[in-house]
């Protein structure tokens, strides 16, 4: 006999509240990762040795532009949720795995917000 | 004294339950150290977006700070860094979709996951020296 209700029942989340989300997550951005860093490659090593004015220009190209936003927006969203999973697995005070918890999401959301700016002005034509 | 020492008595006790077997109970095979570089490869390349932001940042700064930071990316230390780098994104890849295969129930034999081990580590070497032959032609 539970002592849950019908709905949490079904609901099947336990505890945690949470349930396949973030391996879901983790999975689609690590998809989208392997076309993404393929092209991420292919950008740089082409702009190997270029000057400023070639790189700026090629930023200015809507596509690189768009390619790179994707880029940096799926896999800073795939480390923040392994980074997740590496402070679950090893820091294991209260205080400790919070506030790195809370300083993953901080990181990487800085990150890529100063990425995704510094494209846009590129993109937008600086 | 007697109250720290009585937390620090159940503390001991809770530490002497038995605990289930870890990692150095088990032989290191090719696929364990190849799971454990691959969560290494994944922590550096977290740590590395912050290059990756930099360069991106440096290029809509303008002329002189781009040249700056493309002097360190160019140094000896520098290309060190986008060298271990460049290999930590292939291993990391190449680990990834390892994963798809095994989530697909497929490779996943002691055998299989042995060879593909071994593949990634001669994968992400041979990707990563193919990578910077690309890079220094086409300079």
């Amino acid at each position: 006999m539970s002592i849950k209700t019908p709905f949490k029942r079904v609901e099947g989340l336990g505890s945690a509240k949470d349930g396949t989300e973030h391996f879901w997550r983790q999975r689609l951005t690590a998809l989208a990762n392997v076309p993404l860093i393929i092209a991420f490659v292919w950008i740089v090593v082409s702009l190997n040795g270029e000057d400023h004015a070639t790189v700026a220009a090629t930023f200015a190209n809507p596509f690189v532009a768009v390619v790179m936003l994707l880029v940096i927006v799926s896999a800073l969203y795939h480390a923040k949720l392994g980074m997740q999973v590496v402070i679950e697995d090893y820091i294991h005070g209260e205080l400790a795995k919070y506030a790195l918890l809370v300083a993953n999401i901080f990181f990487t959301f800085g990150i890529a917000v100063l990425a995704v700016f510094a494209i846009l002005k590129m993109g937008f034509g600086s | 004294m007697s109250s720290t020492s009585s937390s620090a008595t159940s503390g001991q006790a809770r530490k002497e339950r038995p605990l289930s077997p870890h990692l150095s109970i088990y032989k290191l095979i090719p696929n364990m150290i190849a799971s454990i570089m691959h969560r290494i490869t994944g922590v550096a390349l977290y740590f590395g977006t912050v290059l990756v932001a930099w360069w991106l940042i440096a290029a809509a700064a303008g002329p002189a700070y781009f040249d700056y930071v493309n002097g360190f990316f160019g140094s000896l230390f520098g290309m060190l860094i986008l060298l271990g780098y460049t290999w930590a994104l292939m291993h990391h890849l190449l680990g990834g979709l390892r994963h798809f295969a095994w989530d697909a129930s497929k490779l996943i034999s002691k055998q299989m996951s042995t060879k593909l081990a071994y593949a990634t580590f001669i994968g992400s070497g041979a990707l990563t020296l193919l990578v910077w032959l690309i890079a220094m032609l086409v300079r």
